[in-house]
């Protein structure tokens, strides 16, 4: 059975480490903010300038001026810090952001990610993903294995406007991961859902990747 | 002393609108935003505006506003979701964009801001975002040349200010205001609150006057929520 979409967050929540600064994009990764461990004390990071989120707020305390980059109502931590956006960029630009989840359209086996725009449909822009994987030292994708139409998303080359190239680490999907231990090396298969078969994958999948599951 | 408050934003945008200007606006998705002055902008008739904005608000509010009575030209943002009448006018071809990452976005207006003419980044090497852009090499890795940016016009929101145009930000609604208050030749700041001289602790302004030449108190504060998130758990 494929993972659940709660179950493909936990997958990346195991990949926090203490003391990590990490952002979480809009969509499926925000769930991993569910998933993190005890003992594991990370403070997460927004791109419009807050870091230090807190859960969404109690009725009685919304304030419009507390919000995520996925413009929800959230709340404060007693760690919590502000910053302007531009500081909040250098923040990830600069490196000091260990992790960042994000979703995508399309993965190519060398790590470029599209997660943006597709040709012909209505453009909303990057946002700050351009900044996110050009500057945060690891990038976990959460996506289906496969679109709508069964086409695979785990690519030799990605068909659609990219991201950013030579930039996703880990690949987590509702069939299989597939990480890389750095940037010049291949992709690997290292865990499949339950009842998932590494045939299945293969066939799921256009990237060439090496199979740590079979061997 | 310099009369740095004006009575309305009517009064304060007089003289600096004009067709074709550039303006620099404050906020992130409809937190933060110039409300008072947006709708202000739409009285004066302006048109053919190049607005700086991270984002285009929705079809009724923020920049929504201006959008829709055909006053901004072209749009330089990061993310224009949320804004049917953006879409219909962008596909139309009557509306053009200049799609720049957000923190590149922050960054333009930040060097603009403090004369600085360009600088490098890695954000966008490799993507539609590097067309036509200069690229150099510093230690083994590809950087983008971006471009500063200066406005005509910057418009921003802050929670209080002094006569001196020193301004204090609430929380997250800071976000892109402190950027769009340097880029402008002259910038406009509308507060919730103004207060007495001295009422501000100098330590911790967020936005020192010589970057606000006007100021007004904010007559909309509306502060509409995009996305209500709320837990029902006991916290």
């Amino acid at each position: 059975m494929p993972w659940t979409r709660d179950e493909m967050a936990a997958l990346a929540a195991r990949e926090l480490r203490d003391g990590f600064y990490v952002n979480l994009g809009i969509g499926i990764p925000t769930l991993v903010a569910n998933h993190i461990a005890p003992g594991v004390d990370v403070t997460l990071q927004s791109e419009n300038g807050m870091l230090g989120l807190g859960p969404f707020p109690r009725e009685d305390r919304v304030d419009a001026d507390i919000i995520n980059a996925g413009k929800q109502t959230i709340s404060e931590l007693d760690r919590t810090s502000y910053v302007s956006s531009a500081d909040s960029f250098g923040m990830i630009r600069g490196g000091h952001i260990q992790l960042s989840v994000l979703g995508a359209m399309e993965v190519a086996q060398t790590g470029d990610l599209a997660n943006w725009m597709v040709p012909g449909k209505m453009v909303k822009g990057p946002g700050g993903a351009m900044d996110l994987v050009a500057g945060v030292r690891r990038i976990i994708v959460l996506m289906d294995h496969v679109d709508k139409a069964g086409t695979p998303k785990f690519r030799k080359t990605c068909t659609l406007p990219l991201t950013g190239t030579n930039v996703v680490d880990m690949i987590i999907t509702n069939l299989a991961v597939f990480q890389r231990p750095d940037r010049q090396s291949p992709f690997a298969l290292t865990a499949l859902a339950p009842g998932i078969t590494a045939d299945e994958v293969r066939q799921k999948t256009e990237a060439h990747y090496l199979d740590e599951v079979s061997r | 002393m310099v009369q740095k408050i004006y009575p309305d934003a009517a009064r304060a945008l007089e003289g600096l609108t004009f067709d074709g200007m550039t303006l620099a606006a404050g906020g992130f998705g409809l937190c933060g935003i110039p409300e008072t002055l947006i709708a202000a902008l739409v009285e004066t008739g302006a048109r053919d505006i190049t607005a700086i904005s991270n984002n285009a608000g929705v079809d009724d509010f923020g920049l929504g506003k201006l959008l829709r009575t055909r006053q901004i030209r072209k749009m330089i943002s990061s993310y224009v979701g949320e804004n049917k009448e953006f879409e219909r006018q962008y596909l139309a071809g009557e509306l053009e964009i200049e799609f720049c990452p957000q923190g590149t976005l922050a960054e333009r207006m930040r060097a603009g801001g403090a004369g600085i003419a360009g600088f490098y980044t890695r954000t966008g090497v490799g993507t539609m975002i590097a067309e036509g852009k200069e690229t150099k090499v510093f230690d083994g890795e590809t950087y983008l040349l971006e471009t500063g940016l200066v406005a005509d016009v910057a418009i921003v929101k802050a929670w209080k200010g002094d006569p001196f145009g020193n301004l204090v930000f609430r929380k997250s609604a800071r976000n892109f205001n402190p950027m769009a208050a340097t880029c402008g030749r002259v910038t406009i700041a509308e507060v919730e609150e103004i207060v007495e001289a001295g009422a501000l602790e100098p330590d911790q302004i967020h936005c020192p006057g010589v970057f606000v030449q006007r100021l007004i108190l904010a007559t909309s504060n509306e502060k509409r929520i995009e996305q209500r998130t709320v837990t029902k758990e006991p916290g």
